[in-house]
């Protein structure tokens, strides 16, 4: 029991937690309100007036929707792949104890511990050396790999919590390998594969180095943010999409809270 | 003899998928290859087998007349590597990714601090959210954002303009190696997105290893007649370290292979990232760019070393 002297903070605490969280969070704010700018040419504050225009603009693009098609279906097979193998790895690993067990997670989360330009060239001077053209598959190979990771750090937290004499049960009532699974394991391990695909779909969505490295001439959603950066032309179509992709990126994130809160690992800390 | 009980007891699954899990049950080595397999082939094959292959490369050099590949063993590529301009760059991001670390720690501390200590029931739910939310959102979009406001006409110059201290942004821009024309093509600027950036990366682990302090160690120190500085300085700083140092491998080596946020605020001297994208793409200098991957690499590597050393990784 803490004594309620020491259950209060002291103000300097308080005070230096609120600025960072506001430090953290008042950019992304801005994005909300530059999208409703009026001003074309500048990044002008405060803006001139307020729209609604650039929704329309932005709506009617289609090297937009093109990017934004192009990184859904990315995003999508990126993540199912990395459900199967992220799943399988996760209970190979939490199920059975065998030599090397350390060395595979290490394996799993290499692709995102290393900076992600040394994955990405490392993929495209692999394919250019096996004279495999870029194509839509090459993105989704790179995405893949660096997302297992997530899909396998949740699977590996829930796979820990189930007991292993449920599964004895099930095998002891008849039940073989697949049954188990199916009306044991999976209903059990169902809620984190379901939050580490959402997560593992937003981490694809939003990539932007290694993709630079393995696309070839398609833009992804975020390869079109990045040639705006770098040459600004449409800075108010970018305002737009910059604050749906925050919107896009959100819905996942909350999701992936949700179905994991009761559990004792932290969805989404092994970014 | 469990195996006579199990053939007395119970017969052998009948039907394909029945076999095929008997036969799992009985040698369960082979369901492991069976699920080990896959993954494997992708990331053992595939990502360890382009990690080396782009190893080996800075081992051969480049023909500085034909621009082709020279597929001998050399190490010139490596003393091309430790000429001084590119030392400089190694340098100049290595010092970045320092300082960058360093703030970063300062600034995570307090928030970590709080959220593990303090923060109860709603409020734990909305400082968790609160770090979630902008260590997944769009990194291109936090770019974007401090682009609009480190721009000439955004919102720091007109909020300095406001309380009349924009004299103070202009002193600090006349300086010479952190200033330059306006914040957002400046080292300050990058600096600045790069602690930014990363910020959260460094809160979460802080968090973790605060967490596990428990709180009747901060009151037997005040109850020893500890002020808040000394406990700070003898109980608490010493059991966040390990956070601290877990937090700064991800600062550190996220910092040195980035080349999109130099490039996009910042001066236009390169940083680490910047040149390998360069020498890979326009130089088609696919050696010299490996030999720079392998800068990060080996500095990671040693960082690793002593964080475990540390006991950095238990706070992951």
């Amino acid at each position: 029991m803490r004594s309620d002297r020491l259950n209060r903070s002291p103000l300097g605490l308080k005070i230096a937690a609120a600025a960072g969280l506001a430090f953290m969070h008042v950019p992304i704010l801005l994005i909300f309100l530059y999208a409703f700018t009026t001003e074309e040419k500048s990044y002008q504050f405060p803006p001139p007036g307020l729209t609604t225009q650039w929704f329309a603009v932005a709506w009617n693009r289609p090297d937009v929707w093109a990017a934004l098609t192009l990184s859904v279906k990315v995003a999508s097979i990126a993540t199912a792949v990395a459900l199967v193998l992220g799943t399988l790895c996760a209970a190979a690993v939490s199920q059975t104890r065998f030599f090397g067990r350390e060395t595979i997670s290490l394996l799993v989360i290499l692709p995102i511990a290393l900076p992600g330009i040394i994955t990405g060239i490392a993929l495209r001077s692999a394919f250019s050396m096996a004279e495999i053209p870029f194509s839509f598959w090459t993105i989704v190979l790179g995405h893949a790999t660096f997302c297992i990771v997530v899909v396998y750090n949740n699977a590996v937290a829930r796979f820990r919590r189930i007991s292993g004499s449920l599964i004895e049960a099930s095998m002891d009532l008849g039940a073989d390998g697949f049954q188990t699974f199916r009306y044991i394991i999976l209903p059990n391990i169902g809620t984190a594969l379901l939050a580490g695909g959402m997560l593992a779909f937003a981490l694809s969505f939003d990539e932007v180095i290694v993709t630079t490295f393995t696309a070839g001439q398609q833009s992804t959603l975020p390869i079109w943010m990045l040639e705006e950066l770098i040459r600004p032309r449409q800075r108010p179509v970018t305002n737009v999409v910059a604050m749906i992709v925050v919107l896009v990126t959100f819905l996942p994130i909350l999701g992936a809270y949700y179905l994991t809160r009761d559990g004792d690992q932290i969805a989404g800390g092994g970014k | 003899m469990t195996a006579v009980v199990e053939h007395i007891t119970i017969p052998d699954r009948r039907g394909p998928a029945g076999r095929l899990s008997d036969f799992f049950w009985k040698h369960p080595h082979v369901l492991l290859t069976v699920m080990l397999a896959p993954p494997l082939l992708w990331l053992g094959v595939v990502y360890i087998g382009s990690l080396f292959a782009l190893l080996l490369q800075s081992f051969f050099s480049i023909d500085d007349f034909s621009g082709l590949i020279n597929y001998e063993f050399t190490f010139a590529t490596y003393r091309q590597l430790l000429s001084e301009t590119n030392l400089d760059i190694i340098l100049r991001t290595v010092s970045m990714a320092a300082i960058v670390t360093l703030a970063s720690a300062l600034i995570a501390f307090p928030i970590a601090y709080y959220a593990a200590r303090y923060a109860q029931g709603k409020w734990k739910v909305l400082f968790y959210l609160g770090i979630m939310l902008p260590l997944w959102s769009s990194y291109l979009v936090k770019i974007y954002a401090w682009k609009l406001i480190l721009a000439k006409e955004g919102i720091v110059t007109w909020f300095l303009a406001k309380v009349h201290l924009q004299w103070l942004l202009d002193a600090w821009l006349s300086l010479p190696v952190v200033g330059g024309n306006s914040l957002s093509v400046s080292y300050t600027g990058t600096f600045i997105v790069f602690v930014y950036v990363w910020l959260p990366f460094m809160i979460l682990p802080i968090q973790a290893a605060l967490e596990r302090v428990p709180g009747n160690l901060i009151e037997a120190s005040s109850d020893l007649g500890g002020t808040p500085a000394q406990t700070f300085r003898h109980v608490l700083f010493p059991l966040a370290l390990p956070g601290i140092v877990a937090g700064s491998i991800f600062t550190f080596s996220l910092t040195l292979g980035d080349y999109i946020i130099p490039q996009i605020i910042g001066s236009s001297r390169l940083f680490i990232g910047q040149a390998v994208y360069a020498q890979q793409g326009t130089a088609g200098n696919i050696p010299l760019a490996a030999a720079f991957t392998v800068v990060p690499i080996v500095i990671m590597g040693a960082y690793l070393y002593m964080a475990k050393r540390m006991g950095a990784f238990d706070a992951l």
